[in-house]
């Protein structure tokens, strides 16, 4: 039994069945790669993953249980990154991320905060307001709050997207540290980031398999 | 608890740096109160006797006005998601916007309220229920509508649809408030009305939290 685990999960949006029988497996240091063609499946397949989104059948565990049964507890343990950066553009760059980081903690800690900018190079700007950020400085903003807290299960959606090439080598870095501490991810990528020993889901070919059975 | 209190310091920080967020709800309140006088003439004891109504309609406007954005920015800017993830309960997250509101748009106008009333010649025997009356009202407005914030989350043309939605819910809030204050000026006891007040604004307390957290993890699917 893996620590976090997905079975014969079905995903419906709408009235549009956008995968069928899904399963994951993963463990401590492990991370999942999911891949696929646009509107596969894998920002619903993340969102399942984080509780946002309620499967249409099927269960997914943490530990042996299912994390439906005690969400608060599944919240303590995911950082989630989705498309969107959530960065308030009336606060300061420090300011958006003490926010989240005291949020998550329970307490306001400012060391964290300051080595999570520096790691991502924001370090200098952390007294002006959000609102000035590139698109590509908001989105390193959003992966600092990976760093400010502390969580066992990352959920990254597409993390690389207008990330400089240097700042994708940092996300890199910061990925295979957190899973040689024993650390899970889960990321949906077109494939720019390269992480040593990662389980690959293809979306696309898990619903041509599925298609074919049905056929059968 | 620290949690809780993080939400309600980040949404008047929020508040006060884009600006006008706490003055724009006291000054529509002030402003539309004052339009009465010129639509249906200064006579003042007119102006006395629709005194009551007049603020108390105002304020639900103005409340109603005021929680239009409550969920929707950070819908748009994806903060909704972190906060439903966080480990505080969506519930409270939803109560600590509630409080902020509270004290950015409803307290403005209970400080505001009796000043209006002096205007339109209220007899200041009906001060005192009008305070009281505000005090137990504008929370309950602002619980209310957190729910119809709620609901209407991602919906385009959401304030048209909030009122719709939001309107109807407070009338009992509406003519308990106004039947307090017009006991008192009849020489009658408020108590009834304020003990009913007091049992809305208990029942909102307990359930909108919940209504409306319930509606924006729908939002969120």
């Amino acid at each position: 039994m893996s620590l976090f685990e997905g079975r014969d999960l079905v995903c419906v949006r709408g009235e549009r069945t956008v995968f069928r029988r899904i399963g994951f497996a993963l463990d401590d240091g492990q991370a999942l790669v999911l891949r696929g063609s646009n509107g596969s499946g894998k920002s619903s397949l993340l969102r399942l993953m984080a509780g946002l989104l309620r499967p249409a059948a099927g269960s997914i565990d943490w530990d042996g249980q299912p994390v439906a049964l005690d969400p608060e507890a599944h919240h303590y343990r995911i950082h989630y990154l989705g498309h969107l950066d959530a960065v308030k553009p009336a606060l300061t760059v420090c300011e958006n991320l003490a926010f989240w980081s005291a949020l998550s903690r329970g307490q306001a800690r400012a060391a964290p905060v300051r080595d999570a900018l520096a790691r991502f190079g924001l370090d200098r700007l952390g007294d002006i307001p959000a609102r000035m950020l590139s698109a590509g400085q908001r989105r390193r903003l959003a992966l600092a709050r990976l760093l400010a807290a502390p969580a066992a299960l990352w959920l990254l959606d597409e993390p690389t997207v207008s990330l400089d090439t240097e700042s994708t080598a940092v996300l890199a870095e910061t990925l295979t540290q957190h899973l040689r501490d024993g650390g899970l991810a889960v990321i949906a990528t077109h494939g720019e980031l390269t992480l040593p020993g990662t389980i690959d889901l293809d979306l696309d070919r898990a619903a041509a398999l599925d298609f074919a059975e049905v056929l059968q | 608890m620290s949690r809780f209190l993080l939400i309600v310091a980040r949404e008047i920080r929020l508040a006060f740096r884009q600006g006008g967020g706490a003055g724009l709800a006291l000054a529509f309140f002030v402003l539309a109160a004052v339009l009465f006088p010129l639509g249906v003439g200064p006579e003042p004891n007119m102006l006395s006797r629709i005194a009551g109504g007049v603020v108390f309609v105002t304020a639900l406007l103005a409340t109603m006005l005021s929680l239009e954005r409550l969920f929707q920015a950070d819908f748009e800017d994806g903060s909704l998601d972190l906060l439903a993830l966080s480990p505080l309960p969506l519930e409270f997250v939803v109560l600590g916007k509630c409080v902020a509101n509270w004290l950015l748009a409803g307290l403005p106008l209970l400080i505001a309220a009796p000043m209006l009333a002096i205007l339109f010649h209220m007899n200041t025997e009906g001060l005192p229920a009008l305070i009281a009356a505000m005090l137990l009202a504008t929370p309950t407005l602002s619980l209310v509508g957190s729910i119809g914030a709620a609901l209407t989350v991602g919906a385009r043309r959401g304030g048209v649809l909030l009122s719709l939605l939001v309107l109807p819910l407070y009338v009992p809030v509406l003519i308990f408030a106004v039947g307090a204050v017009d006991a008192v000026l009849q020489d009658f006891t408020a108590q009834p009305q304020l003990l009913a007040l007091s049992g809305l604004l208990l029942a909102a307390l307990a359930l909108a939290p919940w209504a409306a957290a319930g509606a924006l993890r729908q939002a969120l699917e």
